[in-house]
């Protein structure tokens, strides 16, 4: 019987995922059906940008600047052994604007935003704040989902600038003062050398995607938590693991898709 | 928080944003060499066209006049048929000629744009008679071994004096 057992656990398994899976984009056409809300009350929109992009905006700059500062040394370091440590602009700058802008921002945002969307929305459910909107007969997607869902999307894009302006920044005060680099060649080479469509637009694609993606995911462990306290807890976590997990695997089939042919 | 002071912090947010996109535009990329000058249209038809791209550079003394319009394939006289934007400002005599060159060694590639002597100029729209396509790699290296091949075989027969009677070199 042992074996049976196995067999039939991981079919349950394999159905149980796929099911969730449709939820999923069940979930998603309900956010996008009832985003009227989105225009006809900006200000809710507002605060939730306010809540998720500002408070996310410390850590988004300093860790920029962090990741600059490690760009700067390390690309110095390496381009030093080949003679082309002119380039280091070049190097920081289509690094962050293609890459590690949308993708690390996006991996801060699930950390910091995500889980305490997730948290908030997992907690009304317990405090069963929902039900009480729901008896009220207001749409609870309504009104307290599709404005979190869109500050998500319009927050993202503005994170990830910031994140690519400060990281090359961080880079230039590495390269230049510190190190001695030439600061023409510095930010002649980085302009001559990232086109404002193929890189920092594609960038700016990415990063709407993986807003998109990481709000989905934190709202939508939110909204099917188990509304106890371990279940909360459960919530946040999995939007973070499940988040990063979408955000590196997205972020491959969309630089295959954007760089593949060149 | 009030409402005015959170629109006001979400306000300067989405600024914050908007200025790092501009910044990212500008001083990291290289929309500030676009130029929304008026421009007047020249085509040039080239054999090859190698790895000319869109938008790439027309250039004239090594200074930037204009940008790659349109590649399209002229399927009546089978060649490159390529239209580029030359700023209005910048007049060239009638028998310019365009070349395919590339930047550095390894480098993108650009049309350069030779000056005649003709008295009168390009009109919009006319054809540059005078081009010389891209340099491909591979003709290159199959006219180096064809032209050593070359010198190979007719060497012995130099060596000889007169050149009558003598056996046909090998």
């Amino acid at each position: 019987m042992r074996p049976y057992d196995a067999i039939a656990r991981l079919g349950a398994a394999v159905r149980s995922r796929i099911t969730s899976l449709g939820v999923f984009t069940r979930f998603f056409f309900q956010l996008l059906a009832r985003s009227g809300i989105a225009v006809s009350r900006p200000r809710l929109v507002s605060q939730q940008v306010h809540f998720v992009g500002n408070h996310s905006l410390l850590i988004i700059a300093v860790s920029g600047m962090f990741v600059g500062f490690v760009l700067g040394l390390q690309g110095y370091y390496t381009l030093n052994r080949y003679g082309a440590e002119e380039s280091l602009g070049l190097l920081v700058a289509l690094s962050l604007t293609r890459e590690l802008g949308p993708v690390v921002t996006a991996l801060l945002f699930a950390g910091r935003a995500g889980t305490s969307l997730t948290a908030e929305i997992g907690l009304m459910k317990a405090g069963e704040q929902l039900s009480a909107m729901e008896v009220m007969a207001v749409d609870p997607l309504r009104r307290v989902l599709v404005p979190r869902f869109w500050a998500g999307v319009i927050a993202m894009p503005v994170l990830a600038a910031v994140f690519s302006m400060v990281g090359i920044l961080g880079g230039w005060a590495v390269g230049v003062p510190l190190i001695g680099i030439d600061p023409g060649s510095f930010w002649s080479q980085m302009q001559d050398g990232v086109d404002v469509w193929n890189d920092v637009a594609n960038g700016v694609i990415k990063s709407v995607v993986f807003g998109v993606t990481v709000t989905l995911i934190a709202l939508y462990q939110g909204w099917y938590a188990r509304p106890t306290p371990e279940g909360v807890s459960r919530a946040t976590t999995r939007t973070v693991v499940s988040g990063s997990l979408a955000i590196l695997g997205l972020d491959f089939v969309l630089t295959a898709l954007m760089f593949g042919n060149g | 928080m009030s409402r005015e002071k959170t629109d006001f912090w979400v306000g300067l947010f989405v600024l914050l944003g908007a200025v790092a996109l501009v910044f990212l535009a500008l001083r990291a990329g290289n929309l500030s060499s676009f130029s929304f000058a008026p421009t007047y249209s020249l085509v040039a038809k080239f054999d090859n066209i190698g790895g000319l791209k869109v938008r790439a550079p027309v250039k004239s003394a090594g200074v930037v006049v204009g940008r790659v319009a349109a590649i399209e394939f002229d399927d009546q006289d089978f060649r490159a048929s390529v239209r580029l934007d030359i700023e209005q400002g910048y007049e060239f005599p009638a028998d310019s000629s365009a070349k395919i060159l590339t930047s550095g060694l390894l480098g993108e590639q650009y049309v350069g744009l030779e000056p005649g002597g003709d008295d009168r100029n390009f009109a919009a729209g006319d054809e540059i008679r005078y081009t010389q396509s891209a340099i491909v790699l591979e003709n290159l290296i199959s006219q180096f071994l064809y032209g050593m091949a070359d010198r190979q075989g007719s060497a012995p027969a130099q060596g000889a004096p007169g050149g009558q009677g003598q056996a046909p070199a090998r």
